[in-house]
């Protein structure tokens, strides 16, 4: 072990030890503190000053209270039972919006297809808070989707979308279906086409074809492209606090004004913890996916 | 077999459609002489004036490009660092953890990464302000330059560090004149992505941001939750119309590179 390359790595190890893992550590450790009125708004505070009594009475002062809070409080049982279904119905919603558009890049000409992905990426380099806030006059009473629809006819008094669940839904599809049609589409690109037509000779129709050969070919970009947007979504806060409602009830949402509103940051950790326990599955499972897919191309 | 059937036509027409439709009438929107965002009465460009005239923007516009210039660049020196330990670095004590922390901010939540930032910030007592937004951000940001940079690095021939080691450069010789400039190509785009991840952050800006510094987002998102307005369509139509100069420079710029060397390889084997 050399000096340089000693020095190489613990440069990035140190900065990530000291801004990613200690961080966390406090998390849980105010997640295990209780709520005071001081600054900073929480007790026991560490003070090594007091030697080894003092380590052992601030461990000693640490409980599962705010845990045991949360599970009697209705509010955040809701919240993440409804974070939940919302970022699975926008997950569910994200694949049928963003696979036909895979799907018919992955079937126009070889010339087109650079500049049809650049078309996809372009939205995700622009502000992500940008491309929420333009929904919020398409979406509002007297925004263009109710002066389209009122014009055309289709209705006669104006819909109440922002501010609701359906806008919370078409605000997470719109900016996260990048992340589902990219790895679909890299599945799709790579599939061979004459299977397809093997299918069609044996006698499958073309629907039926689609069903049996090309989803199950295209099911490793599903799989990536449902996690991509399903684990973001799950701890989203901005589509939320824009185009939701005040009866959205999002956990990024409760986490954020639990902190800023309520000040109540021993409770806003152990949201933190818990969110983080939930998206541990869902990484796994995705993590193993992008496994088996690496296994499966050598 | 490869035909665009009315399909395909469909769905690319209808998809992109959904993906571009509301940024155009933001756009359009922006040029509206009315004050209701909804209703058009005619061309104007005044709100971009105003926009210009508005002292707390220009303020923030200014911060949020300092701290993405200092961060982006911290977090490319600091990713890149970890993409060659990672690809390069062998076997050392702590492997596992130290991959595990690249890739677990680029999965965790915002919420969750700002909150544990702004307690280590108290914790430690430090002032909130520009230096903290650019600790945060080349925290995160860091993460995703070192999986795009290595991505490179696992694809490229390392006999060729070998060779130039055995012609006896230095280890850090054989980096700056082999090893950089055949990644230098995503370090660059490493930068990009750190520097565009960093003028779009608003909730660990949020976080990690004490009262004297605003950045734009967080101007946006607090002027936005208002409702909407013509002045925030103005500043959004300025920040797409550079993103978009931005990209599409970019990628002009790197299919002329492709061409060429594929012209070079052609001279070469001729």
């Amino acid at each position: 072990m050399n000096i340089r390359r000693l020095f190489l790595i613990s440069i990035p190890y140190l900065w990530l030890l000291a801004l990613f893992l200690v961080p966390f550590l406090i998390v849980m450790k105010i997640s295990l503190s209780d709520l005071a009125i001081a600054i900073p708004p929480y007790t026991p505070t560490l003070s090594l000053s007091d030697g080894w009594q003092g380590i052992k009475g601030f461990w000693a002062a640490l409980d599962i209270e705010n845990y045991i809070f949360l599970t009697e409080d209705n509010l955040y049982w809701k919240a993440y039972l409804s974070s939940f279904k919302i970022a699975l119905v926008s997950t569910a919603l994200t694949l049928l919006v963003g696979y036909p558009i895979a799907y018919g890049m992955a079937n126009a000409s070889p010339e087109w297809r650079p500049t049809l992905m650049m078309l996809v990426i372009l939205p995700f380099w622009t502000s992500f808070l940008i491309r929420v806030y333009a929904w919020m006059g398409i979406l509002s009473k007297q925004g263009f989707l109710n002066q389209f629809l009122l014009w055309s006819g289709i209705i006669d008094d104006p819909l109440v979308i922002l501010n609701t669940n359906t806008a919370v839904y078409i605000g997470i599809v719109y900016t996260y279906v990048p992340f589902m049609i990219l790895p679909i589409y890299a599945t799709l690109e790579k599939m061979d086409a004459s299977l397809i037509e093997a299918a069609i000779d044996l006698g499958c129709s073309r629907l039926k074809a689609f069903w049996l050969v090309t989803i199950p070919l295209s099911k490793s970009g599903i799989i990536a492209g449902c996690f991509l947007v399903f684990i973001p979504a799950l701890g989203e806060f901005v589509i939320p606090s824009l185009l939701g409602g005040s009866r959205t009830l999002m956990i990024g949402k409760v986490l954020w004004e639990e902190f800023f509103s309520n000040r109540d940051w021993p409770v806003a950790s152990a949201v933190a913890v818990i969110l983080l326990l939930l998206l541990v599955i869902p990484i796994i499972l995705f993590q193993r996916n992008e496994q088996k897919q690496r296994e499966a191309e050598q | 077999m490869r035909r665009m059937s009315w399909f395909n036509v469909t769905a690319l027409t209808l998809g992109f459609a959904f993906l571009y439709i509301p940024i155009l009438i933001l756009i359009i929107y922006s040029f509206n002489e009315s004050k209701l965002v909804t209703v058009w009465a005619g061309f104007s460009v005044k709100w971009y004036g105003e926009l210009f005239q508005n002292q707390a923007f220009l303020n923030a516009a200014w911060v949020t490009l300092k701290v993405g210039v200092l961060s982006s660049t911290a977090a490319t020196v600091l990713g890149t660092m970890a993409a060659y330990v990672m690809v390069r670095g062998g076997r050392f004590f702590g492997r596992t953890l130290f991959s595990g922390m690249i890739y677990a901010p680029l999965v965790m939540p915002e919420v969750i990464t700002g909150l544990s930032l702004l307690l280590l910030f108290i914790a430690v007592g430090m002032d909130r302000g520009v230096m903290t937004i650019v600790l945060a951000h080349t925290t995160f940001s860091m993460c995703y330059v070192s999986v795009v940079v290595s991505s490179r690095l696992v694809s490229f021939d390392q006999s060729l560090e070998e060779a130039a080691l055995d012609l006896g450069c230095t280890p850090f010789d054989a980096f700056k004149s082999v090893t950089l400039p055949i990644i230098a190509p995503a370090v660059i785009s490493g930068w990009l992505l750190a520097f565009t991840l960093s003028l779009d952050d608003l909730v660990i800006a949020s976080f990690a941001a004490g009262p004297s510094s605003t950045t734009l987002p967080i101007k946006i998102y607090s002027a936005v939750r208002l409702g909407v307005s013509p002045e925030i369509n103005a500043l959004s139509t300025i920040m797409i119309g550079i993103v978009a100069f931005g990209v599409i420079t970019a990628s002009l710029v790197s299919k002329r590179n492709i061409a060429r060397l594929k012209r070079e390889e052609k001279l070469a084997v001729q």
